[in-house]
């Protein structure tokens, strides 16, 4: 059967797909470059074409619990946020996953104030790596629409049972037309059954959700959820495996593009990987040694994925899009000379924090990282590209 | 190391749950007290109004109709005493 391939901002087909997975309450707030997905649900909603609850809360905060409560009762559940919105959620992120809510939530990825901006970076997620979520990190629309449909998928396994953070980027992602290939609503209807809660909110059966976690007990809690989070990976890549079988593409927790074994190796997260990836095919064309791996799961960290993709490898420039200030290197790099350390073979690691803010980062700017690096003249902490003076 | 947990991390519910329900008439709140109300049974009109405000719900009339708390849960907060309208409870240290 021929597949229409359909025209469509980002955003939109988003909100089609988690149209698509039937979700059954959607509590948001709407802040740029998020907005278009769920004032696109909202009208879904009026018009009757997606049978759901719609709650216009009045603050992020309030999404995220207005979206626990509704999770806690037993329905499926979206929100969407960015920036500002993902760090007034801070402290309920943190308890959706510590009472095992499978909440699924687009973040698509700005920057944070100050000083103020809507652009685009890695710096909202970043700064909520540890609240204990599924992250994923999406590429292309394709992608985006696909994996909103896998995250309920994997967030509602009964072996996660936790929420999931599906990460595109902001305006370079989310406000990109793309061709978009939907799946046929049976086929999404048999990838994704309906949710069925493990335990929930019942009058017939009550239960206590959320309570003190005295000492004798809250260090088992933590350990609970962080266990659940370590052997998601196994169900995550299952899932990926799944739905690249159902929508005819392949995702693998971590991809690998350009010259295999290559000694030089680009480390990305999300779109920017897309130009990363131009960069690399034109280096490749001129004969250059270098390829590049992408990050498709960041929490929890496929750390044996990752090193497999790497193996051989000598040098491997890592693209930060978030700093760490007060620290030796931006997030990704900290991670990867964390996994490495030690080891016999482990590749030099040279980080570029780049596009912060929005900043365009074209293809030639990979393509000159490149041969920096190449001659070693890129700071061994880290350079922030773009800055002239890198004291 | 001495055992501080109540139960491995594997037979804790989903989410540290407590599947049922009542449960916190297990816990005794009743030594976290300093201050005790005691009653002024020759001041006290036997309104109970000690009862409505009582935030453990501990407080409740006797046969001979003065309210007195349950001491096991009474935390000695002193809301009673505070919204008595005869002022015939007191809040004074416990000896232990």
């Amino acid at each position: 059967m021929l597949k229409k391939r359909v025209g469509i901002e980002v955003s939109l087909a988003v909100a089609e797909a988690v149209k698509q997975a039937r979700a059954q309450v959607i509590s948001a707030y709407p802040i740029t470059p998020q907005t278009h997905i769920v004032e696109e649900l909202s009208t879904y909603v009026a018009n009757g074409e997606l049978d759901a609850e719609f709650i216009p809360v009045e603050s992020e905060h309030s999404a995220m619990s207005a979206a626990v409560g509704a999770a806690a009762a037993g329905a499926r559940v979206y929100t969407a946020t960015s920036s500002q919105g993902l760090a007034l959620m801070h402290e309920i992120l943190f308890i959706a996953s510590a009472q095992r809510l499978p909440i699924v939530m687009t973040v698509a990825n700005r920057s944070l104030s100050g000083p103020i901006s809507i652009w685009n970076d890695h710096s909202d997620i970043m700064a909520e790596r540890d609240i204990g979520w599924v992250q994923l990190f999406v590429e292309d629309g394709q992608e985006a629409t696909e994996l909103t449909i896998a995250a309920f998928k994997i967030a509602e396994d009964h072996r996660v049972l936790l929420p999931v953070a599906v990460n595109m980027d902001g305006f370079i992602l989310t406000h990109m037309i793309e061709p978009v290939i939907f799946p046929a609503q049976a086929t999404v209807d048999k990838f994704l059954p309906p949710y069925k809660p493990a335990l929930k909110l019942d009058p017939a059966k009550p239960v206590t959700m959320g309570p003190v976690g005295v000492p004798e007990v809250y260090l088992e809690a933590k350990k609970q959820c962080e266990q659940a989070l370590l052997d998601s990976k196994a169900v995550v890549a299952e899932v990926l495996a799944e739905a690249g079988k159902t929508f005819e593409r392949k995702y693998n927790l971590i991809e690998t593009n350009g010259k295999k074994k290559a000694k030089t190796l680009f480390v990305t997260m999300g779109s920017l990987g897309e130009s990363v990836w131009s960069a690399v095919e034109g280096l490749n064309e001129d004969g250059e040694d270098v390829g590049q791996v992408r990050i498709r799961l960041w929490r929890p960290f496929p750390v044996q994925e990752f090193k497999k993709a790497c193996k051989g490898a000598k040098r491997l420039i890592v693209i930060d899009r978030a700093m760490s200030p007060g620290s030796v290197c931006g997030p990704v790099a900290q991670e990867l000379k964390t996994i490495f350390y030690k080891d016999k073979d482990a590749p030099e690691i040279v980080n570029v924090i780049a596009g912060l803010g929005g900043r365009d980062v074209p293809v030639a700017d990979f393509k000159e990282m490149y041969r920096l690096a190449k001659k070693g003249k890129l700071a061994k902490t880290y350079t922030l590209w773009g800055v002239d003076s890198n004291a | 190391m001495a055992k501080k947990s109540l139960c491995a991390w594997q037979d804790l519910a989903l989410g540290a749950a407590i599947l049922a329900p009542g449960s916190a008439a297990k816990l005794k709140t009743g030594d976290w007290r300093t201050l005790i109300p005691r009653l002024d049974e020759d001041k006290c009109i036997k309104c109970g109004m000690c009862e409505l405000y009582c935030p453990e719900f501990c407080i409740s009339e006797g046969k001979d109709g003065f309210f007195r708390p349950n001491f096991a849960y009474c935390k000695g907060c002193g809301i009673c005493a505070n919204e008595c309208p005869k002022q015939a409870i007191a809040m004074v240290m416990e000896e232990k």
